[in-house]
């Protein structure tokens, strides 16, 4: 199929905001959404947010209509077990059946209160940085509906907040917007944990997600984000966090490759003391590329991130990682540490990785560092010398890549969860031969 | 148990093994010392398939089979077992994990059962305790953090799960401190069967009075220079090993 023109494309997207039915108090945050997909410069070579991640893909997709609930058969297992407020969309569309329970300020855009509603105006496309993240004002453009969490000031959600999103291949190739914004006032304290997945039929759509999230002073937020589609859909995401005095943000995000995903996180450390804690896991294999971005700003005092990424690239597969910590004058004292490693299983694989510090203050203590290697002959002798197959090891030593990440990982249910799901990946042939 | 003949081996492409030949009967064990640089740790890695240690003549019979043509993990699941002189950290894969692949793997290959996690995690801490490991460690990272000491008692712990034909201990003595020694000589008298063999590989003597030796060959240049019982070895002790290799010159 022949690629969309940038123009195009970008008109056929909003063909498709015109097609929605949205509430009026939404109006201003599309309109400005429309004006800006429209300005912005479509990415190519030249431009460094995408140097490595051409959008041919989604260019050649023709997503002309919107995703509906569609029945869908899960493998088992797929979703997580845990006692949590569940919500769960198919293609975009809100499936009560499968959610579950509820909490005070846990609400869905389009069921929110006026004061909600006035709460999601005033943050809702505010802490994303536009100018950045090219699809956040695509998602500005075609905000209809998504999950607000609120905790008010001194209260702790007791129940994780657990968002599935479901795709379905659909008759013709369709888009799903996921919008999340997380609100954690003053000593808040709540657990987020997103999941993308799809069944395991091919895939024909796209997804863009959106999660914007405020964590108050002194709030603290767990995030995991998994994205374990199959590998034919196409997802372009981003988180954007704000971070005020002493917040403390601690994020999880996973994903497996598809023939285009990219995921950018933007963290900003608006007041001091505020501590980032930001873990990433990518997996491609195939002829994926999965591109990850992720953007710190340290904007205040003492300030302290620490983030971590690795990732396994398995036979053609395509990754790109971007880790970007800028600290600004005022940002004295920060502690900052970015480290990305990768493990290259075939020689075909590509890792792009680029680790940028940007310093601009004078007493701060900063580390980055980046690698890119092979399994290790001694570990695979090793193994092997005590009987295991040399598949057997690669894939012991590949999910120990990756597994220092996963072990320490304080939600039960993800972590089990990542174990059993990883572990039947890393089993298949293609992964690790 | 063992027959070596005439065996002539490199390592890339370096000549380091000349003409060797040695015969190990079952129950037996033998020690193999010799000065640095002699080919020592060289035998230990032709034996369990090495990657880059290559036999470029002579044969090497296993429980009469030819070992030389079996991969890495044949040999040991048929029953060879080398204990590494720096055994290898590996992170982010539990101790458990890998000691129960290992087991089920040559369970599998004798034609019995797997054990179950449960049955194998009782084994896992009879054993640790056996060589004096906390059961803690079978939760870590395969020896990730652990001292020589550690290490070298996981290997003899591997092997007491492993039970093997055929144990090859590669210095397994080198930086050991002397009640690490001896936990790890207690180890291996422990293991000593008429069915099972030793290849002891050390440079120093001290080792060999916890464990007695049936024989003791002198390895120089890449041969075996000398051959004799235990008494040798304290011979060595006395005189050093340049006596034997003027005698060979």
């Amino acid at each position: 199929m022949s690629e969309t023109s940038p123009q195009d494309f970008k008109h056929l997207a909003l063909t498709l905001a015109g097609a929605q039915e949205s509430a009026p108090w939404l109006d201003t945050l599309r309109f400005e959404g429309t004006e800006q997909w429209l300005e912005a410069q479509w990415p190519g070579r030249r431009t460094e947010l995408w140097k490595y991640t051409p959008l041919s893909s989604l260019q050649r997709g023709q997503f002309t209509s919107w995703g509906s609930a569609q029945a869908y058969t899960l493998a088992d297992e797929a979703l997580l077990t845990l006692d949590a407020i569940r919500l769960v969309f198919v293609n975009g569309e809100f499936d009560a059946q499968a959610s579950s329970g509820d909490a005070a300020g846990v609400v869905r855009f389009s069921q929110a209160d006026s004061t909600q509603q006035a709460l999601i105006e005033a943050n809702l496309g505010k802490i994303v940085d536009t100018k950045r993240h090219l699809f956040a004002s695509l998602s500005n453009a075609w905000t209809q509906d998504g999950v607000l969490v609120h905790v008010p000031k001194n209260t702790k959600l007791e129940l994780p907040i657990y968002i599935v999103h479901i795709s379905t291949p659909e008759a013709a190739a369709a888009t799903a917007n996921h919008r999340v914004l997380v609100l954690l006032e003053e000593s808040a304290q709540a657990e987020v944990i997103e999941h993308f997945v799809s069944d395991e039929q091919q895939q024909n759509g796209f997804v863009n997600s959106l999660t914007e999230i405020q964590v108050g002073a002194n709030a603290h937020l767990s995030h995991y984000r998994m994205n374990l589609e199959e590998e034919h859909l196409i997802h372009i995401g981003g988180v954007h966090i704000n971070l005020a005095s002493d917040a403390q943000y601690l994020g999880f995000t996973l994903s497996e490759g598809s023939q285009l995903k990219r995921i950018d996180y933007q963290i900003c450390h608006k007041g001091k003391g505020a501590h980032a804690g930001l873990n990433g896991v990518y997996l491609p294999r195939n002829k994926h590329l999965l591109d990850y971005h992720t953007n710190v700003e340290h904007e205040a005092p003492h300030c302290t991130t620490s983030e971590v990424f690795r990732g396994i690239i398995a036979d053609s597969a395509r990754a790109v990682f971007n880790g970007r910590i800028h600290i600004h004058p005022d940002a004295q004292k920060t502690l900052a540490e970015l480290s990305n490693k990768n493990l290259l299983t075939s020689d075909q694989a590509e890792i792009d990785t680029k680790p940028e510090l940007e310093i601009y203050a004078d007493d701060v203590k900063c580390a980055h560092g980046a690698t890119v290697s092979q399994l290790d002959q001694t570990s695979m002798f090793y193994l092997r010398s005590r009987g295991l197959t040399e598949k057997q090891a690669r894939t012991m030593l590949s999910f120990g890549f990756i597994n220092e990440l996963l072990q320490d990982l304080p939600q039960q249910a993800v972590r089990e969860h990542l174990h059993r799901h990883l572990t039947q990946l890393f089993d298949k042939d293609q992964f690790v031969s | 148990m063992l027959d070596i003949r005439n065996l002539n081996a490199r390592v890339e492409e370096t000549e380091i093994l000349r003409n060797l030949s040695l015969n190990i009967k079952p129950g037996e064990i033998h020690a193999i010392m010799g000065p640095n640089g002699a080919g020592k740790s060289t035998l230990g890695n032709i034996l369990s398939g090495r990657p880059g240690y290559e036999a470029t003549s002579g044969e090497i019979e296993f429980n009469g089979k030819n070992l030389l043509e079996m991969d890495i993990e044949e040999r040991a699941r048929e029953g060879l077992f080398l204990a590494f002189q720096y055994p290898v950290e590996i992170p982010g894969v539990s101790n458990m994990e890998f000691l129960k692949a290992s087991v089920d793997a040559r369970r599998k290959h004798l034609g019995q059962p797997e054990l179950s996690s449960f049955d194998f995690m009782k084994i896992a801490r009879e054993t640790s305790k056996r060589v004096s490991l906390d059961a803690a460690f079978l939760k870590r990272g395969v020896n990730e953090g652990f001292s020589g000491g550690e290490k070298k008692r996981n290997e003899i712990m591997q092997m007491m799960l492993l039970e093997p034909s055929l144990c090859i201990l590669d210095e397994t003595d080198s930086g050991l401190d002397i009640d690490a020694l001896q936990v790890v000589a207690a180890g291996v008298n422990s293991m000593r069967s008429p069915e099972r063999s030793f290849i002891v590989v050390t440079h120093y003597q001290r080792l060999l009075d916890f464990i007695v030796p049936d024989y003791v060959h002198v390895l120089a240049g890449g041969r075996i220079v000398k051959s004799g019982g235990k008494e040798l070895a304290l011979e060595l002790e006395a005189k050093g090993y340049s006596w034997l290799e003027d005698e060979v010159a």
